[in-house]
């Protein structure tokens, strides 16, 4: 049983005008198979939560805290979170040139357990989530993300999830250019995970779709930094029919 | 009157991707001057196109006229039977037929070699092994001249190795024969204070191939000229380097292609890592397709990865074309930073950073490590690149080749 617990989390970032408030105090707590939807518009700043609770250097915290089982998640570096195990989907993965796939997910597994994975339960493992991530075997030779299509960065992102098996996750837009059958692919894949590892899961969504094949159990409304309105999957439901509209108007 | 005709593969043209900077001289690459006699390079001042990256001051002593010091090198062979490993002198008619020297450092290595090193791979002769050929540098100054000699249809890989330290300038004369299939390796591990220029001209004969390959990772100061002509058609040039410059390195690559036979084919793929302030490297790939080079096939690429702020990477690609009957000519050169969110990508993934640092070397260096396909040069390499990253990287590394 897992806890992340965010805290009154504020943020900023330097642009060429000076430091830019983004977060401006996040309250939060994902626990073990529980499913959060973090829905809000554009530019609200969901990505920068991703990113703070991941530790990208270009955000700086400037107050409240993060811990993941009472442990202070912001002294970690990068990997330490990682290997504590938290991950994140990146709404834009990266390319690697040079780096195949299969070498990078052998190397972060080996990283994340403390030990190289067994050879041939880890071939069996990683081509068994491929093929239901509906990946092509050639996928393991080709270079991490270099001339990948969205769908096909987004479907490597879950795989690395699967096989990675962090205690929270977070999929920031992992449903954002991808189409029915794709969105329904990396959807199942999701929920394999919550059902074989009881991961709780922080979906950053700008839209609805994704909800009705990954069900929340926790809805919130993010508007610019901070949470704005909280609830269960009905809200969703709202937010489908009314849009932001009513939540950016009043935060202006 | 030049014509320039470009094919760009590289679709990737990123915000330092610099596909389109050649720029034609105002001298053709066709007028560069080459003699055997001293008096016909002035010493170098530093002005002069060909040595205005090279910080000249620092050769002095390569540029007198001056012959080896006693003892200056050791040269150790190990060659698969069948090869001839012959010592000659300089006015054996074996030697200079496919060497002209091209500056000053090449002409006085010329003068002052006595004796040159034949490598002989006789025609038709398939060799298993590798022909290793090592020079240590043990003290003081040393000229040397080697001719690899690949018979007709015969298919070989020579590796010539450079360790230790002193004053090396050298001449490598590299002779394809008809329908040969040579590979020759020279690999650069010096010693942090040695000096080294060297200049390899190789005459490649109708149908044959040369895959030549640079690996340069240290000395103070390694200036390596490569010069490739076609004695007749369908020949094929095949140029791949690898480098790495540290702090106070100074590592130059400069190519001549010089396409005058018709339907021969050039690719050159050069890609270096600069590590720590004062690295500074040079790469410059002249190509030129003479009005007779007709079906001319050449393709140039340059790529450099700088891990520290300060160093310095030079890349010159120059294209010059007589003649618009060619299957192409395109050229790519670019300079990059240390991408870290690449860094970023694999540490979320738990990577540490040290690894991940070095995964992503290594991915930079992949396309091109891939392609020497000598195990014995590419492993050691490798290893070369993970020791400059600082780190033992074997048991990473043992995991990373398994899959
Ligand atoms: N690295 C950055 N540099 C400058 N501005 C940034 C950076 N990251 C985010 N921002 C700004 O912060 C705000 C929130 O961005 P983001 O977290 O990406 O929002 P969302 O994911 O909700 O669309 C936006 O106004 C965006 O322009
Ligand atoms: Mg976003």
């Amino acid at each position: 049983m897992s806890t992340l617990e965010i805290r009154n989390l504020q943020v900023t970032v330097e642009t060429e005008t000076g430091t830019k408030e983004i977060l401006r105090g996040v309250d939060l707590t994902v626990k073990s198979g529980e499913t959060h939807a973090i829905m809000g518009p554009n530019g609200s700043g969901k990505s920068t939560l991703a990113y703070s609770i991941a530790g990208h250097p270009k955000y700086t915290v400037t107050g409240g805290t993060v811990t993941l089982d009472g442990e202070d998640v912001l002294a970690m570096k990068v990997d330490e979170r990682a290997r504590a195990g938290l991950f994140l989907a990146m709404q834009y993965p990266v390319e690697v040139p040079g780096v195949t796939v299969s070498n990078f997910l052998r190397t972060a597994k080996t990283a994340i357990d403390g030990e190289a994975p067994k050879l041939r339960t880890w071939v069996k493992d990683m081509k068994s989530a491929m093929g239901e991530l509906r990946m092509d075997p050639a996928f393991a030779e080709r270079n991490v993300n270099e001339g990948f299509s969205g769908g096909e960065k987004k479907r490597h992102e879950i795989l690395q999830m699967e096989l990675l098996r962090p205690k929270v996750a977070i999929l920031d837009e992992t449903d954002s250019g991808l189409d029915v059958d794709a969105l329904r692919v990396v959807s199942e894949g999701v929920n394999r995970v919550k059902d074989n590892t009881d991961v709780g899961v922080l979906l950053i969504t700008h839209y609805t779709r994704i909800l009705r094949y990954i069900k929340p159990d926790f809805v919130h409304v993010f508007v610019d930094g901070k949470i704005v309105e909280e609830g269960g999957s009905e809200l969703a439901d709202r937010l489908e029919a009314e849009g932001y509209d009513r939540y950016v108007g009043a935060s202006a | 009157m030049s014509l320039l005709a470009q094919k760009n593969p590289e679709a990737t043209a990123g915000a330092h991707t610099d596909s389109a900077a050649a720029f034609v001289p105002d001298q053709s690459r066709a007028e560069r001057k080459t003699s055997y006699a001293v008096a016909d390079f002035p010493v170098p001042g530093g002005r002069e196109e060909e040595w205005r990256f090279t910080p000249v001051d620092r050769l002095g002593g390569l540029f007198s006229e001056e012959g080896s010091t006693e003892g200056a090198v050791t040269v150790e062979t190990d060659a698969p039977e069948g090869v001839e490993l012959l010592e000659l002198a300089m006015d054996d008619e074996r030697v200079g037929t496919a060497y002209r020297p091209a500056d000053r450092a090449a002409v006085t290595a010329y003068a002052g070699t006595e004796r040159a090193l034949l490598v002989g791979i006789p025609a038709e002769a398939e060799l298993d092994a590798p022909v290793f050929v090592r020079v240590n540098g043990v003290a003081g100054r040393d000229n040397a001249h080697l001719v690899v000699d690949a018979g007709r249809h015969s298919k070989a890989t020579v590796i010539l190795e450079h360790r230790g330290t002193g004053e090396h300038t050298a001449g490598v004369e590299i002779r394809v024969g008809d329908g040969a299939d040579l590979t020759f390796v020279t690999v650069q591990e010096w010693d942090d204070d040695a000096l080294h220029v060297a200049q390899n001209d190789a005459l490649i004969g109708r149908d044959g191939k040369l895959r030549h390959i640079v690996v340069t990772l240290g000395g103070e100061l390694v200036r390596i000229s490569t010069n490739a002509r076609y004695s007749g058609p369908g020949g094929s040039f095949e140029g791949l380097g690898v480098y790495f410059a540290d702090a106070g390195q100074h590592q130059e690559h400069r190519l001549f292609v010089d396409h005058e036979a018709p339907h021969c084919h050039s690719n050159v793929e050069y890609k270096g890592a600069l590590q720590g302030e004062t690295a500074h490297t040079v790469w410059v790939g002249d190509v030129l397709i003479r009005a007779s080079a007709e079906g001319t096939d050449t393709y140039e690429l340059n790529r450099n990865l700088i891990l520290d702020d300060g160093a310095r990477a030079d890349s010159i690609p120059n294209l010059e074309i007589e003649t618009g009957e060619i299957v192409g000519a395109g050229h790519a050169s670019a300079t990059g930073r240390f991408d870290d969110e690449q860094l970023f990508y694999l540490q979320a993934r738990g990577i540490p950073e040290d690894i991940a640092r070095r995964l992503v070397v290594r991915g930079f260096f992949a396309s091109v490590v891939a392609r020497i396909g000598v195990p014995e040069v590419s492993e050691r390499l490798m290893a070369a690149i993970d020791t400059e990253l600082g780190g033992t990287a074997a048991q990473e590394t043992a995991t990373e080749a398994a899959l």
